[in-house]
């Protein structure tokens, strides 16, 4: 953990309400979860990420209960999910991966018929109203697209007013703008104080909604991080390309610059450098003094994708 | 055990409401357990029921067309208790909507009694159409004595026949086998038990056979309670034993086997 921000600050000196240590699940032969550590603290987005049959479901599963663990400890909300009873279900929410909404009934319906099923659920019209669905009250659930469908599942997991909510691969399947209206929804329960545990294979989902990310692949841990640190992204060299006009070439850099250069192939001078702002300077006085623009000049620092394929390529073939 | 009974028995009473709902929105359902009955009631009647048609029953005989109304009280109790119960049931586990509901605090035993008070509350209300369609169509008339252990035969039967329809839900493992199975399963022993055919025209053995299923006897306990020859109540117990006994076995299985998560996957 480098670089902590005001929000890990508080965080870091939260509650841990899941927390996880060597878990292990495995189908006969086949293991899916290989000896997993993790803790999410009370009031963060949790994002658990890694691409599909990394065991981010079967780990999603274990916590909320539904699946028993070959081995290791969980604890959520201070219970064993395995084991715990309705007092503990009261104080968590579930979006499961794939479910239909209730056959021959409206949403509020829907909704209404979750509510009676907890000690003290949220309003129903308030909670329609927050996942978007206040103007379709008396749609038929099973008629909604899947954009709709999936707030209305989130209506039903936030009813009864949850500490904890679990949310599996949120917007698969979704075009870009349904996207974008999950993801609103989302982060408003940010907002409303929850602790939230999401799984995804989207990286930009990760990015977009996470206080703290994990990355699974193989049934392990490959990193963890803030969206800005995970696997060094914030210590990793950022990425200097312009194109040298033809009399001009790399020899002619300045001496600090010279040793920087990495081989390329489409004409271009590529620069890695781990201090981008002072090489930047001392690129701009050098051009400028001898007259040179460099129209085409770009800095890249590692785009969190880079840092993710990299991660999970080769931990996918153990 | 008793501090939590309350709250599930008010639970069961509030998943009833929506399941209630949910069923008579079901156009499916709505054909194939209220109208089917209705439509065979009259048809048989018609068909079968001849003016000189008489069948054998116990102390004497009975017009076909009134002969017709238990048995198709027994179809009406077995298509709202056993066919329509795998088929909903299997549907709701499949597409994950009993595994949302396994993440909320609402006790399982709530869901199952709200399902199967579903169930029952329509058999009843069949049976009190049907009665009213023979009555009217038939003259069937039920003497006021043996009116209480009819009802009493529905609601048994169709709460074994709910404990029957979650054991075979809970072995079927796909959801669209659920009509084709329950279908199979059921439609011989309509024909074998008194229901299409008057059991009294078929051969000895294949009415041996029935007496192994609780179809044959709930149709017997029926027509017991409907047979103007009864003596006294008209509680036919030892074949409602029969029916309890195979609820029973049900219930069993469906204890083991039972199951809140997608099969198919």
């Amino acid at each position: 953990m480098s670089a902590g921000s005001l929000s890990e600050g508080r965080l870091a000196s939260a509650e841990v309400v899941v927390s996880v240590r060597e878990l292990v699940k495995r189908y006969g032969a086949q293991e899916a979860v290989r000896g997993i550590d993790l803790d999410v603290r009370a009031g963060e987005i949790f994002a658990f990420l890694g691409p599909n049959g990394a065991g981010k479901t079967t780990t999603v599963e274990i916590l909320e209960g539904f699946r028993p663990r070959t081995s290791g400890t969980v604890s959520v909300l201070g219970e064993d999910p395995a084991t715990a009873g309705g007092a503990w279900r009261d104080r968590i929410g579930v979006v499961l991966q794939e479910s239909e909404p209730e056959p021959g009934l409206s949403v509020r319906e829907c909704v209404q018929l979750y509510a009676g099923y907890y000690r003290s659920p949220r309003d129903v019209d308030a909670t329609l109203e927050l996942v978007g669905l206040a103007d379709r009250p008396d749609a038929t659930a099973t008629r909604l697209s899947g954009g709709q469908r999936r707030r209305l599942d989130v209506a039903l997991a936030l009813i009864g007013d949850p500490d904890l909510i679990f949310l599996d691969e949120p917007t698969t399947g979704f075009d870009p703008s349904a996207r974008r209206a999950a993801w609103d929804v989302v982060a408003g329960l940010r907002d409303l104080g929850k602790t939230v545990f999401l799984t995804t294979h989207y990286m930009d989902e990760a990015e977009h909604l996470a206080d703290r990310i994990a990355v699974v692949a193989g049934g392990r841990i490959v990193a963890e991080g803030t969206p800005q640190t995970l696997g060094g992204r914030d210590r990793m060299r950022a990425t200097i390309r312009f194109t040298l006009p033809s009399a001009i070439d790399d020899g002619d850099l300045p001496d600090a610059l010279r040793p920087l250069a990495e081989p390329s192939t489409d004409g271009r001078t590529v620069l890695l450098s781990d201090s981008p702002l002072v090489h930047l300077r001392l690129l701009a006085e050098w051009a400028i003094g001898r007259g040179v623009d460099l129209p085409d000049l770009d800095v890249r620092r590692p785009t969190l994708e880079d840092v993710y394929l990299a991660l999970t390529a080769p931990a996918e073939t153990p | 055990m008793t501090a939590t009974l309350g709250p599930a028995v008010s639970m069961a009473g509030h998943q009833f409401r929506y399941d209630m709902r949910a069923f008579l929105r079901n156009r499916q359902a709505r054909f194939f357990t209220l109208a089917l009955p209705v439509i065979f009631l009259v048809l048989f009647g018609n068909v079968f029921g001849g003016k000189n048609d008489t069948v054998a029953v116990a102390g004497g005989r009975m017009d076909a067309s009134v002969y017709y109304v238990p048995g198709i009280i027994t179809l009406g109790v077995v298509a709202a208790a056993f066919v329509n119960l795998v088929i909903s049931v299997t549907a709701q586990r499949e597409t994950g909507v009993l595994k949302r509901r396994r993440a909320t605090p609402v006790p399982a035993s709530a869901v199952i009694a709200g399902r199967a008070l579903t169930a029952v509350v329509v058999a009843v209300a069949m049976a009190t159409v049907l009665l009213a369609v023979g009555w009217a169509a038939y003259d069937a008339r039920v003497p006021a004595r043996t009116l209480p252990a009819l009802y009493l035969t529905v609601v048994v039967g169709a709460m074994a026949f709910c404990c029957l329809g979650y054991a075979v839900a809970s072995v079927i493992r796909d959801h669209d086998a659920a009509q084709p199975i329950t279908q199979a399963i059921i439609l011989p022993l309509y024909f074998i038990s008194g229901v299409f055919v008057p059991v009294d025209t078929l051969p000895n053995w294949l009415v041996q056979v029935a007496g192994f299923f609780p179809v044959r006897h709930l149709a017997a306990a029926l027509l017991t309670a409907f047979n103007p020859h009864t003596t006294g109540a008209g509680v036919a117990g030892r074949d409602l034993l029969v029916v309890v006994a195979w609820g029973v076995a049900g219930l069993v299985i469906a204890l083991r086997r039972f199951s809140w998560l997608p099969r198919s996957r």
